[in-house]
């Protein structure tokens, strides 16, 4: 194994990055418990730093960038088609939902919209996306608490809606299949019955999760009165999604804004909860991939016939201008800012994304609570770590 | 144990040694990125279930595993806790890298904070490619790594190539 001098002084740096954050967190008083970057209960290689007094906790830090892998310095030196394959795994449970703000945004400077047909079909797969992403969320809060059943039922049934993504895409998850104007290719034979009869298994998912987890005795001690989040530094902190929509407050981007996509022709209830605690936001995830699956059995039983693919020039300059998109995400907000200076490439994407913000909260929220509880609220605000990173 | 060590071992002792070793590998998994969800339904979905490889996911410490699985983009900042992990395994070892990030950097090969390959600072003994790679890919690395394990002759260890899953 040969290593250059560079990689060495790279190795050394960080070393000595690592060995200056351990000095700094030495402390006189209390105890001080570092919980991660590698720990189940951090989904990933979130690092919280806790200063304790016995049981309860004084102050949290969380320490992020472990998994900081560059996206916005690398879409200025990618085209635009490139893109979407980079910003595929930004959020890497929610499938489509990462391309669809981009390619929204992107549509909009060059002033195209996507065909009618186009447009059902990409909210079809963004909101499959948010079953797969909250299916996993409801078996993996399961077994934050400690209970290791949920997840499998989860898995079983994650596969079939990833199975449905991989017919007409090709990938379980990250299927790369929006296109700017439109899709790359129409859906399969037999293809919308099949994910009809999906959504009613996983409809039927979401009832058996009702009684298996929320159901549950020790489930819900462990998670009512749990990280009680008020509506107004819920929103102070700038939490999106069903972090927020817990806390009271009735937001949704679906719902509010108008975007080129079919949302506005499904029939869909936008669910929030009173309580803000860690019950309130497993709740409102379930009812929420309830939700998704009837958007999707309406789209797929009135997806109107027509072209998939707008009139767009094969090699695809946007004109100069700039533009902010973003979309309801199963983790809440996620925009993209482009600029363009009328180049084969972006000049600079900001990209905003949903977890980000609702880690902010995460020193006012644990402040004062007990050990155990910090997995609960940890595990139901819910983030994926390259959607913090980035 | 001064025989296992000196590689000086009858030949039907370490058979015996390494069929028993082969079939329970505890595989502490270092889930980093998208591949960790691929390498999650490997293990925790019942569709493809790795423990009918013998592998035991979720040990409760690096100390107790024999294999470690390294699924993900591994980045500058992550470096570190990778290699002081690895050490703390107990010897004989073995290392899957799972996934293009963790092979040779894969979509971030020209990033500034991704490490090109986790084979910079740990030997690696199976790569699985695919972006993410399917969960069959990695049983598929699993299997390869207990032929090899099977066949394996302590001294050796150290002197093979690594496997590419293809
Ligand atoms: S190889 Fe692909 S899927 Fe795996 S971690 Fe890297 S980007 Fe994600």
């Amino acid at each position: 194994m040969t290593v250059t001098e560079s990689e060495q002084l790279a190795y050394v740096a960080a070393k000595a990055a690592d060995a200056r954050v351990n000095v700094e967190l030495e402390t006189d008083d209390g105890m001080t418990l570092n919980i991660g970057p590698q720990h189940p209960a951090t989904h990933g290689t979130l690092r919280i730093v806790a200063k304790l007094d016995g049981e309860q906790v004084l102050w949290v830090e969380p320490i992020m960038g472990y998994m900081h892998r560059g996206y916005e310095k690398l879409v200025e030196v990618r085209t635009y088609p490139q893109i979407t394959t980079l910003v595929n795994r930004i959020d890497w449970l929610a499938q489509t939902c990462n391309e669809t703000p981009f390619i929204l945004a992107t549509e909009q400077l060059m002033g195209v919209e996507a065909p009618l047909r186009a447009q059902y079909l990409r909210t079809i797969f963004h909101e499959m996306g948010r079953i797969a992403h909250l299916t996993m969320f409801l078996g993996d809060m399961g077994v934050q608490i400690g209970a290791l059943t949920p997840m499998f039922y989860a898995m079983r049934d994650r596969e079939f809606v990833l199975n449905q993504t991989e017919s007409v895409s090709g990938g379980r998850f990250h299927p790369n299949f929006n296109r700017i104007g439109g899709l790359k290719d129409d859906i399969p034979k037999g293809w919308l019955d099949e994910t009809i009869r999906i959504m009613r298994k996983m409809e039927a998912f979401c009832d058996q999760m009702e009684e298996l987890l929320l159901g549950n005795e020790i489930f819900e001690q462990r998670t009512r009165g749990i990280g009680i989040i008020p509506a107004e530094i819920a929103q102070q902190y700038g939490l999106t999604g069903a972090n927020l929509r817990a806390s009271g407050v009735d937001w949704d981007l679906r719902r509010d804004v108008d975007s080129p996509m079919a949302w506005k022709h499904a029939d869909f209830n936008v669910v929030t909860h009173t309580d803000g605690d860690c019950y309130a936001r497993t709740w409102i995830r379930l009812q929420e991939t309830r939700e998704a699956c009837k958007i999707v059995t309406q789209l797929c039983e009135d997806l109107p016939a027509g072209p998939i693919m707008a009139k767009v020039p094969r090699i695809i300059k946007v004109p100069a201008g700039e533009a902010y998109v973003a979309t309801e995400n199963p983790l809440g907000e996620m925009g993209y800012y482009v600029v363009s200076q009328g180049d084969l490439g972006p000049f600079r994407v900001k990209i905003r994304t949903a977890s980000f913000h609702n880690i902010s909260i995460v020193p006012w929220v644990l402040r004062g609570v007990y050990v155990p509880d910090i997995i609960s609220i940890l595990g139901s605000l819910y983030f994926i770590l390259g959607d913090i990173d980035r | 144990m001064g025989l296992v060590e000196s590689g000086k071992l009858p030949k039907p002792l370490t058979q015996l040694l390494n069929t028993s070793r082969k079939y329970s590998l505890w595989m502490y998994q270092w889930g980093l990125a998208c591949c960790a969800i691929e390498m999650a339904a490997a293990m925790a979905g019942p569709r493809f279930d790795i423990m009918r490889l013998g592998v035991i996911p979720l040990p409760a410490s690096p100390r107790q595993s024999d294999l470690l699985c390294v699924s993900g983009t591994v980045t500058d900042k992550m470096v570190p806790a990778v290699r002081r992990l690895w050490e703390q395994m107990p010897d004989p070892k073995y290392v899957i890298s799972m996934g293009s990030c963790a092979n040779c950097g894969g979509p971030y090969w020209d990033s500034y904070s991704v490490t090109k390959g986790v084979d910079q600072v740990i030997p690696v003994d199976v790569y699985v490619p695919g972006c993410p790679p399917r969960p069959e890919a990695l049983l598929e690395g699993v299997v390869l790594l207990q032929e090899r394990i099977q066949n394996e002759d302590m001294a050796d260890k150290w002197r093979g190539d690594p496997i590419v899953v293809s």
